[in-house]
């Protein structure tokens, strides 16, 4: 394996170590999605058709919210002991850092939302088996530009006194486009609409997706810088 | 000097820009006077465009080189930026009361461009928060850099999220061929802007660069 | 090995470094002593090539390390105020973690033998929480020694080491040097500071005001002139 994978796999295989270590980030994110269920019913209402009808836009607002957590606590185990500095004065291209930070938080929203998801088929009594496959697909695109914009803001802010203030404000425009087509995409695949109508926003998704990641990738260690 | 007369020249087109906006351009028979309004809007969202391409520019040049004069660039243009697509979005809704009843539609190009508004409103937001100019100049240039990677993808998005719930609407300039008084009318109009962003991305980088040179 | 000229930092209107040329050969040891708040802390993140100085030249053996910092860094190692440890990893996960990301071999007997010339070997499996500072201070060596570092910065490293622990450090950095690498010390401590130096300086007010060899130096005179300028203004003597 080259150099710059194994920088990159190192450090996911850190950072999920000490998530399972610590649990920090894992039980305060599941458990958070399982009061977003409660407060989702309560702005509602009782009936089931009118979540039924939200759905789509209920599970991204539900997976954004929890990424506005997930990423921006990225860097945070960074901030102690100058390990910030560490990474810093790694040789080599940096972006292997950015790549492996991505694929952690990844793994993080992908067991978030399967558990959102279970939460939201036991609790409103849906039944996404059927789906699952398509849905898988939309999740990944969507989530991956999520994470992909999440991550390198997540960088940029960590050093900041009012990181809490400013990581919504600038995650939440940039990933508009993430959002309109994941809520689209979703709701052609729950309901019986056929899949082909969803290709022209997965095609956007994939574009979008890979237009962050190239951003990422060549501007990651600009703001790892110093 | 240069700037000076820069800046006289984008009153003197201001000037024209309005002559032509009010006495030259035509009454539109549906919409009425209230149409004039897309002397403004029109010329407004170009040149918040042509801003942040400035700000991109500037964004790219400041990673490339470290040299400071291009995030003055940077900045320089997102404060005009914002404040012109602001005026795009107050002349739309403005111009959508009359029309559709209501001061805001979700229109396409109302939505990208409040989305637009946003995306910059947090570079600014970014900037005011960091001191160092180094590191405040690398983050916000990565946040330049995404955003406007970012206009086109948000463009399309909301285009085509528009289009799944409601035809697309009448707030634009008329459909072509647009008859020669309202084009001169919008060319006028535009080069106005245009020139009143150059100079206004003139004397602040000049600005700046004094204001560094005193604390440097 | 390390060649800074004219080196000057502005945060604001005031310096915090002014002017400041350092010069280090291979083998040899640097101590940087000065109060806290004069920019040692400043100087020797621009020597670590972390900072960038607002003017001035650095080169680090031979490469322009303001130009270039990425190809100087696999040369640098620094032990800071923080160690680069992380909390909920052992010591050995730490050690395997900076290992590959220097790009060294981090292979489990490798590991091993850099937790015992350090002396924590019996707490690989520790987590880095539960170590004194001492240990933590050690762990941040063992990670050193995995390295290929020439040149090695310091900031304050006897700060919450005994007596022991202080001898042990000066040890290991001796034997550093020998070894053929640089080593640059920075220091508000007057005795731990100067037993390992050649050359001392002394930093006041982001200004370089001594820099000579220590054997040139008699201890008593310099102890005197650190106190002076330690006590300097702003003292209440």
């Amino acid at each position: 394996m080259s150099a710059y994978l194994r920088r990159a796999w190192i450090v996911v295989w850190k950072d999920v170590l000490s998530e399972r270590r610590s649990k920090e980030s894992l039980n305060a994110l599941l458990f958070f999605s399982l009061l977003l269920l409660f407060v989702f019913q309560f702005a509602l209402g009782p009936e089931r058709a009118r979540v039924e009808a939200a759905l789509p836009g209920l599970l991204w607002l539900g997976f954004i919210l929890a990424g506005l957590l997930a990423f921006g606590r990225t860097f945070l185990a960074e901030r102690e002991n100058d390990c910030w500095e560490g990474l810093v004065l790694t040789p080599g291209d940096k972006s292997a850092i950015y790549l492996g930070k991505l694929a952690g938080n990844v793994l993080l929203m992908a067991v978030v939302e399967a558990v959102l998801l279970v939460l939201f088929a036991v609790f409103f009594g849906l039944d996404f088996t059927g789906a699952l496959p398509a849905l898988s697909l939309v999740l990944a695109l969507g989530t991956l530009g999520l994470a992909a914009v999440g991550t390198l803001f997540g960088a940029i802010t960590a050093q900041l006194r009012a990181r809490e203030l400013l990581f919504p404000v600038l995650l939440l425009p940039a990933v508009v486009p993430v959002l309109l087509a994941s809520v689209s995409a979703t709701q052609v695949v729950l309901s019986a609409q056929p899949l082909g109508d969803a290709a022209p926003w997965l095609k956007l998704l994939a574009a979008a997706d890979l237009v962050y990641l190239v951003v990422g990738v060549l501007t990651f260690e600009f703001v790892l810088e110093g | 000097m240069g700037v000076r007369a820069l800046g006289w020249l984008a009153v003197l087109a201001l000037i024209a820009g309005l002559g032509t906006a009010f006495g030259y351009a035509p009454r539109e028979a549906v919409q009425g006077n209230v149409q004039r309004i897309m002397y403004l809007h029109v010329p407004a969202v170009l040149t918040a465009y042509l801003a942040f391409g400035f700000v991109f520019l500037g964004s790219v040049g400041y990673l490339l080189t470290r040299r400071p004069g291009w995030d003055r660039l940077a900045m320089a243009a997102a404060e005009p930026g914002v404040i012109f697509t602001g005026i795009t979005i107050a002349s739309g809704s403005i111009w959508g009361k009359p029309t559709w009843g209501t001061w805001w539609t979700w229109d396409a190009r109302l939505t990208s461009t409040a989305v637009l508004f946003l995306v910059y409103v947090g570079y600014l937001l970014l900037r005011g928060m960091i001191d160092e100019p180094d590191r405040r100049a690398r983050a916000a240039a990565v946040v330049g850099i995404l955003g406007a990677a970012n206009i086109p993808i948000v463009h399309f998005s909301v285009k085509w999220w528009r289009a799944l719930h409601q035809p697309a609407t009448l707030l634009g300039p008329e459909p072509s061929p647009i008859a020669a008084p309202i084009f001169l009318t919008l060319l006028v109009n535009w080069i106005a802007f245009t020139l009143l962003l150059l100079y206004l991305l003139a004397k602040r980088t000049e600005i700046a660069r004094l204001e560094d040179m005193h604390a440097g | 090995m390390v060649r800074a000229e004219h080196i000057r930092k502005t945060y604001g209107p005031a310096p915090v470094l002014d002017d400041v040329s350092v010069e280090l050969g291979t083998g040899q040891g640097l101590t940087l002593l000065g109060p806290n708040g004069t920019g040692k802390t400043t100087l020797l993140r621009i020597l670590a090539t972390l900072l960038r100085p607002t003017s001035g030249s650095l080169h680090i053996a031979g490469t322009d390390a303001v130009k270039e910092p990425d190809a100087v860094r696999g040369d640098i190692d620094m032990v800071g105020h923080g160690s680069w440890l992380y909390e909920d990893l052992t010591a050995i996960e730490n050690l395997r973690f900076w290992a590959v990301m220097g790009g060294h071999d981090a292979g489990r007997l490798r590991l091993h033998a850099a937790l015992e010339e350090v002396e924590l070997d019996a707490v690989s499996d520790q987590r880095a929480r539960t170590f004194s500072a001492g240990m933590k201070r050690r762990l941040a060596l063992a990670r050193v020694l995995l390295g290929r570092a020439r040149l090695l910065l310091l900031d304050e490293p006897f700060t919450g080491l005994d007596r022991a622990g202080r001898k042990w450090l000066g040890e290991f950095l001796m034997s550093f040097k020998t070894r053929g690498g640089a080593i640059i010390v920075a220091t508000h401590s007057f005795d731990a500071g100067v037993g390992v130096a050649d050359r001392v300086a002394i930093l006041a007010s982001g200004r370089l005001v001594l820099d000579r060899p220590a054997a040139e130096l008699g201890l008593e005179d310099l102890r005197r002139l650190y106190d002076e300028l330690a006590m300097g203004p702003g003292a209440t003597s």
